[in-house]
């Protein structure tokens, strides 16, 4: 049993393990390794759509993950005392949202977009000054942005709930019998309870960002992410600097998720 | 302000976001999909059944994600299930967490990287260039259902370990012993109390694999080269290449419906087969 066990873990970590070693691979092949090199490293970082990507990437990341992190949290704290259809609503959108597969809402919402902005964009174009340029709306930064934002609110909400649930309903009554008003009580007594959280659904919400590809894919217009400029990449032949990118991606993540679980599982409750 | 009113403020901003974002966009395919193709590409208003009767010239996408995504959910399942029960009875606590974290990690690195380093492994200059230095030769990995399933495994096996987990980790070890000392055999005790008690586990890992699997889309486009392609790469052959918005919608939709339908079913046939513990939840 434990050797079986020992072979799974193999399987899970080799592949990674190959990716990371051949990375530094002096060579160009997968077959032999020829020496240790940092040139794959250097040549991604010289590379102005590496980095043009990476750029893309981590705005995405940050903003489309602290929206998510204040309106999910906002909403989980709202949905906590709601009950009635509202609610049973509510729950069935945030399902919805997390089961319907990546692809479908990136197809969906590109289709729908791309039907408003043609409505939107005449519409825009009469009521502007007639000397200047009038704004286009367009698939770019900003839809992807939102698309993301929309997917991972659900996941702070799921994460910020189930905290909010362990959390004893005396300790809000405590405060509101000492003449706490409930923005007091909120400030003072349920944020820092629930703040591990809120965390660790920020940074969940910027790792899937980070490393989605499928949504990023049909939004993101002429926006080139990272995962897009790899996939991009990858159809082209395959490239030792593609490991060098997969390997800094990898220990990236691994990190904000190693964050997140240290916040999510310090202080446990009392 | 009363906390009715509250409330509704806190959750506006929310609400309004997932009906832009999700409610409408979901709306949009559903009308498009009893619409027309238009002459260049995109999507002309009408109201035919058109498009669902078209369905079948997509046939392959359907049968090859029916077959595949099946497949692999249950090649994962007996993969993971022996770890799991391995990790939740048969390992000292102080280790548990560490390994069952250590599986679970892969999962949230990138989908796409981890795919690509099958690629890597399963392409010419990879594990067929190993074989033909010790005499094997002619071996194609790459671009094969073979290659696609083992993405698919090894894409998804630590989000099936954890549920089976969880249900393993739970279990009242006094049952154990209990079934052991009433003179039971190890592996009737399994099969008597081990396994039926961590069926809502596995049933829960079995649907999330299934649930992400019917829309795949990187695994078979990087690992089936074109020639094992799922519902997904349909979607965006139609959507990207073809530009037919109206069939391309009627896909969509009818994936979702499969999908629903599938997990409504399933989940009532275990919940049968498990009658009087309903613990089975996907959140």
């Amino acid at each position: 049993m434990r050797i079986y066990a020992f072979c799974v873990y193999l399987f899970l970590y080799t592949p990674i393990a190959i990716i990371a070693l051949f990375s530094f691979n002096a060579g160009r092949h997968a077959s032999q390794l020829q020496g240790f090199s940092v040139q794959w490293y250097v040549r991604a970082f010289r590379n102005p759509f590496v980095m043009d990507a990476l750029e893309t990437s981590l705005i995405v990341a940050f903003v489309s993950a602290t929206l998510a992190s204040v309106l999910g949290t906002l909403a989980a704290v709202g949905l906590q005392t709601m009950r009635g259809p509202a609610r049973a609503v509510f729950d069935g959108v945030i399902y919805v949202a997390i089961m319907i597969p990546g692809i479908v809402i990136g197809i969906a919402t590109l289709i729908a977009l791309v039907t408003v902005f043609d409505v939107l964009n005449p519409l825009l174009a009469s009521l502007w000054f007639e000397d200047r340029q009038p704004p286009r709306l367009s698939m770019g930064i900003g839809s992807l942005i939102a698309a993301h934002t929309m997917f991972t609110m659900a996941l702070v909400i799921v994460i910020v709930r189930a905290r909010l649930a362990s959390l004893e309903q005396v300790l809000g009554e405590a405060s509101a019998d000492l003449y706490a008003t409930p923005l007091a009580t909120f400030m003072q007594v349920t944020l820092p309870l629930i703040a591990p959280a809120i965390l660790a659904g920020f940074l969940l919400s910027f790792t899937f960002s980070f490393d989605d590809f499928i949504i990023a894919f049909f939004v993101a217009g002429s926006e080139t992410t990272l995962p897009i400029y790899v996939f991009s990449s990858i159809r082209r032949g395959v490239t030792p600097e593609i490991n060098a990118i997969g390997t800094i991606v990898m220990v990236a993540s691994l990190l904000l998720l190693i964050i997140a679980q240290l916040i999510l599982r310090r202080r446990p409750e009392r | 302000m009363t906390r009715r009113e509250r409330n509704w403020l806190l959750v506006t901003p929310a609400a309004a976001w997932f009906v832009v974002m999700l409610v409408l966009p979901l709306s949009v395919i559903f009308v498009f999909s009893f619409g027309e193709r238009g002459p260049a590409g995109g999507y002309v208003p009408a109201f035919t059944f058109e498009q669902y009767a078209n369905l079948p010239a997509r046939f392959t996408a359907f049968k090859n994600t029916m077959i595949l995504a099946p497949l692999g959910t249950i090649a994962a399942m007996l993969i993971a299930y022996p770890l799991a029960y391995q990790l939740a009875v048969r390992t000292d606590p102080k280790w548990k967490i560490i390994l069952l974290v250590l599986v679970i990690v892969p999962f949230w690195t990138s989908i796409l990287i981890r795919s690509y380093a099958w690629i890597f492994i399963l392409g010419g200059s990879g594990l067929p260039a190993l074989l033909e230095m010790v005499g094997i030769e002619g071996v194609r990995l790459i671009y094969t259902p073979f290659a696609v399933l083992i993405g698919i495994v090894y894409g998804y096996l630590p989000l099936m370990v954890f549920p089976i987990y969880v249900s393993l980790d739970r279990l009242d070890k006094r049952l154990l012993e209990a079934s052991a000392d009433l003179g039971a055999r190890p592996f009737s005790t399994f099969l008597q109390v081990t396994l039926p008690l961590s069926i809502p586990g596995v049933a829960t890992g079995c649907m999330l694999v299934f649930i992400l699997l019917m829309g795949e889309f990187l695994i078979p486009a990087l690992l089936g080269g074109g020639k094992v392609f799922f519902v997904g790469n349909a979607l965006v052959d139609l959507f990207l290449q073809s530009r037919n918005w109206a069939f391309g919608s009627a896909v969509a939709f009818t994936l979702i419906v499969i999908m629903l339908v599938t997990v409504t079913v399933y989940m009532r046939l275990i919940a049968r087969l498990h009658s009087g513990r309903q613990d089975i939840s996907i959140m």
